[in-house]
């Protein structure tokens, strides 16, 4: 425990998840070849000395400037990606490889198209709980189901649905592995503004239920807003940072209408929205320079 | 995430029955044949062609002739058209089925594994240019048998597109999906058969219908060089020097492939859940 502090020790003690320095390099083409053809580039530092603890039951959400490694840093926690430095604890064990103690909801869906509603969902929990009884199988499948409000369209495939409707199998086929933790990235990016509120607030009503400890991945302030316990605000890459941690203070059940009623929300988006717009005003101004 | 209702551009007016595009298409057809055909009859008969070119009309009574007495025996240079075209099917039929199975399985290797890709790509690029009748002498020196050899053709020739295809869709299978199944922990065999396969089955099938369409074209010319089967009886008829009858073939052979082809057009459909083709 050297070179710790007692503060940190407290931390991750009753820390679920903890990242510790996690940096994450892209090696560059160097090899003699590459240099021979002209095609030799530098590595590229996506993040840089990361740290943080999350408690279980909490909501985190992440959000930061477009290329900053957000989702790298989430593929990272899936264990989908190595970590070049640095280490990732879940429960104090450090994560080596993706495992289905962490569920993931992607921001394509990611279902399988020849598989309908249910076999989907059933994929998921067959491959994590191979010897469960078919009546086990059926009953959790149609928990979850019904958790995301989806009775009706068991059997029908992803095509036939909706993009709101796919997002709902999408974190259905998450929760019905009885994950940990819910690793969201940018879960409602690809959905219209209508539908994306109408489901942020299905989120809040699911999470209220469950209270899984959750990372998720946005772009957007009021999402943030609405959801997490605590917002990561990520510098701009390469080697992004962690710039702020801010902690949201809404009482739950939470809705839109009753959080802008709260005195600290308009600080708090204040903070959110100059963050956001400096690091983005940054990165634009890097990518005009470098032409 | 491609729109998976695209309707075609809807008119305001109500179009009336002549301006139907289906309509059109099918007068166009009609139009188009009736010419063709009145052009072989008169031509024909005023003798345009070259001597002893058959009417439309006698070819016609011929066909009715062939396809009404598909099954007769009597010796292998007298067979009913029917047994023709069973045993061409046939030859196809397990050629194909050879070819498949070894072509899929391979394609799945191949596409899961670079090293594999880079390791036979130069066997498959060398190979698939060759044409089929070119293996034809090898075969019968090899196998010693003009049915076997036929078999031996159909296999050697239908196996490219389906193990380029199968090889091409598994390497290209959406990394969400393989994303998905790490996450969760599948094991590789699970995977394999759950993920990457069905995954990957447009392309498969896409890669069946090439095949079987060369099978079927390939059939037809080495079995002039085999004896019986569809192609024997059109080199037959070349000696008799039964026109008709050779165009009654042609017309058969036709017909049977676009059948067939339509078979796999179907089953694409039925594999596709959306995913445009």
């Amino acid at each position: 425990m050297n070179g710790v502090t007692p503060d940190q020790v407290d931390q991750s003690l009753t820390s679920q998840l903890s990242i510790r320095s996690v940096t994450k390099t892209f090696p560059g083409k160097s090899g003699f070849l590459d240099k021979l053809l002209g095609k030799s580039s530098r590595d590229f530092t996506a993040i840089e000395d990361i740290s943080m603890e999350i408690e279980p039951n909490t909501f985190v959400t992440i959000i930061g400037p477009s290329g900053c490694g957000k989702s790298t840093l989430l593929g990272m926690v899936a264990g989908l990606m190595p970590i070049t430095s640095g280490e990732i604890l879940l429960n104090g064990n450090p994560i080596t490889g993706p495992g289905p103690n962490r569920g993931m909801v992607f921001q394509n869906y990611a279902l399988m198209p020849w598989m309908t509603v249910e076999e989907n969902i059933r994929f998921a929990v067959e491959t994590v709980h191979p010897d469960l009884s078919d009546k086990g199988m059926k009953r959790l499948i149609k928990e979850n189901i019904q958790l995301v409000g989806l009775e009706g369209a068991e059997s029908k495939h992803p095509h036939e649905l909706s993009g709101g409707m796919r997002q709902r199998v999408g974190i259905a086929r998450a929760l019905a592995i009885d994950p940990q933790i819910l690793l969201m990235d940018e879960p409602f990016g690809a959905l219209d503004a209508l539908t994306r509120g109408f489901l942020q607030e299905e989120i809040e009503r699911i999470w209220e239920r469950q209270r899984k400890t959750v990372i998720m991945i946005t772009h957007s302030i009021d999402e943030a807003l609405l959801l997490s316990d605590r917002i990561v605000m990520m510098t701009r890459g390469p080697a992004a940072r962690v710039d702020e941690i801010l902690e949201v203070p809404f009482p739950r059940p939470r809705d839109r209408e009753s959080i802008e009623q709260h005195p600290a929300y308009h600080d708090l988006k204040a903070e959110m929205e100059s963050h956001l717009f400096r690091e983005t005003r940054a990165v634009e101004a890097a990518r005009i320079g470098r032409k | 995430m491609a729109v998976t209702s695209a309707a075609p551009p809807t008119k305001e007016k109500s179009e009336s029955l002549w301006l139907n595009e289906n309509v059109k298409a099918a007068g166009l057809f009609i139009l188009s044949l009736v010419l063709f055909l009145s052009f072989w009859e008169i031509g024909a008969r005023a003798g345009w062609f070259s001597k002893g070119m058959p009417t439309a009309s006698a070819t016609f009574k011929e066909f009715w002739w062939w396809v009404t007495n598909p099954f007769f025996d009597n010796g292998p240079n007298d067979l009913g058209i029917g047994w023709n075209l069973l045993i061409s099917l046939r030859r196809v039929a397990i050629g194909y089925v050879l070819a498949s199975v070894v072509a899929v399985p391979l394609g799945v290797l191949i596409g899961m594994s670079p090293v594999a890709r880079k390791g036979f790509n130069p066997y498959v690029q060398l190979l698939k240019p060759v044409s089929p009748l070119a293996w034809l002498p090898l075969g019968l020196y090899i196998l010693r048998d003009s049915e076997q050899t036929g078999v031996f053709i159909i296999f050697i020739s239908s196996i490219w597109p389906t193990l380029i295809n199968t090889s091409f869709g598994v390497a290209n299978v959406d990394k969400d999906y393989l994303d998905v199944a790490n996450t969760l922990g599948a094991s590789r065999l699970r995977t394999i058969f759950k993920v990457i396969i069905p995954a990957a089955l447009p392309n498969i099938v896409s890669g069946l219908r090439i095949s079987m369409g060369i099978a079927w074209l390939v059939i037809v010319a080495a079995e002039m060089l085999l004896g019986t089967g569809l192609g024997y009886f059109i080199w037959n008829e070349w000696n008799n020097l039964s026109v008709p009858n050779i165009l009654v073939a042609i017309f058969i052979i036709g017909i049977v492939g676009l059948i067939l082809d339509n078979i796999f057009a179907v089953l694409e459909k039925v594999v596709a859940f959306g995913r445009n083709s």
